[in-house]
């Protein structure tokens, strides 16, 4: 067993653990917190099918916003968790069903038939001097440029609807700063000039 | 020497980790997302595996647009849960019966 084997043993088990922590942890936080092992550990896996890219997009992008974004949303709603978890025994025997139903059709699919021919690939050794980042970029600006403008788009979308469903309308009494009027006003609205008579000496 | 089945495998086991977990934590919506992230990173898995054993890029720009909608995804479920929270004080699934579906 070489050494990347192992590799990938440990990073797997340690993925799997964190998954089967993930949906079964009482306290949301530690949800969030073990998801964020179990990317951890897939970036590392990437790393071992020479994804460097995309293991990192994923460590930046997953652990560094969106599970930020989990955390703070876990922690700042102010949950009762008795009530969530009182189905969690019953459905319990369902869930295990259906998910060891499904992992043994794949494992048949993937293991005994031909179907993929999957022994017949082995993992392509890229050359010393291969960049993944670099092959990504070159088809990422060139073929799949459309794509690429498209998630811009969707990003963009999922920003403003963001905003927007969370953004709350403040009470009539608050009062507000006008800027275009405040850029509007005149020297006449601010000072008024009294024309009165001098004191007159006693 | 890792094979490919090695890692459609782990994918598979993800993948039924996550279905497994929206069956047992059906009250809980953060739990629901958070299974549902697990299940895009299965995918995610028997994209770049296929990808680095058959010499294709194009797997991994797939993974990298999933990516994209994934965030995208997580950033509106988290608001409408806000709003949600926000508006009725609970995030219980059972709860929200307010269109009798």
């Amino acid at each position: 067993m070489g050494f990347e084997k192992f590799l990938f043993y440990v990073f797997a088990i340690v993925l799997i653990f964190a998954a089967v922590r993930v949906i079964t942890v009482r306290n949301s936080v530690h949800a969030a917190l073990f998801l964020v092992l179990a990317f951890f550990n897939s970036a590392a896996l990437w790393m071992l099918l020479q994804a460097e890219f995309l293991a990192i997009t994923l460590v930046l992008v997953y652990v560094g916003a969106v599970m930020v974004l989990f955390l703070f949303v876990v922690m700042m709603l102010d949950i009762n968790l008795a009530p969530l978890r009182e189905g969690f025994i019953k459905y319990l025997p369902v869930g295990a069903a259906v998910g060891l139903i499904i992992v043994v059709e794949m494992g048949l699919v993937e293991v005994h038939s031909r179907l993929f021919a999957a022994e017949q690939y082995h993992l392509i050794q890229q050359p010393a001097g291969y960049s993944n980042t670099k092959v990504l970029g070159e088809a990422l600006y060139t073929v799949y440029v459309y794509p690429f403008e498209i998630a811009a788009v969707i990003l963009l979308v999922a920003i403003i609807a963001a905003i927007a469903l969370t953004m709350r309308k403040r009470p009539e009494t608050t009062k507000y700063q006008d800027p275009a009027q405040q850029v509007l006003v005149k020297r006449g609205d601010r000072i008024r000039l009294v024309k009165m008579p001098a004191e007159k000496k006693l | 020497m890792i094979t490919l089945t090695d890692y459609l495998l782990l994918g598979a086991i993800l993948f039924c980790l996550s279905v497994a977990g929206i069956f047992i934590n059906r009250k809980n919506v953060i739990i629901l997302l958070m299974s549902i992230e697990l299940m895009l990173l299965a995918v995610n898995f028997n994209f770049i595996a296929f990808s680095a054993f058959m010499n294709d890029t194009a797997g991994q720009i797939f993974v990298f647009f999933i990516l994209t909608v994934a965030a995208a995804e997580s950033a509106i479920g988290l608001a409408i849960l806000v709003v949600l929270f926000r508006n009725r004080q609970t995030i219980n699934v059972t709860d929200l019966d307010t269109m009798r579906g």
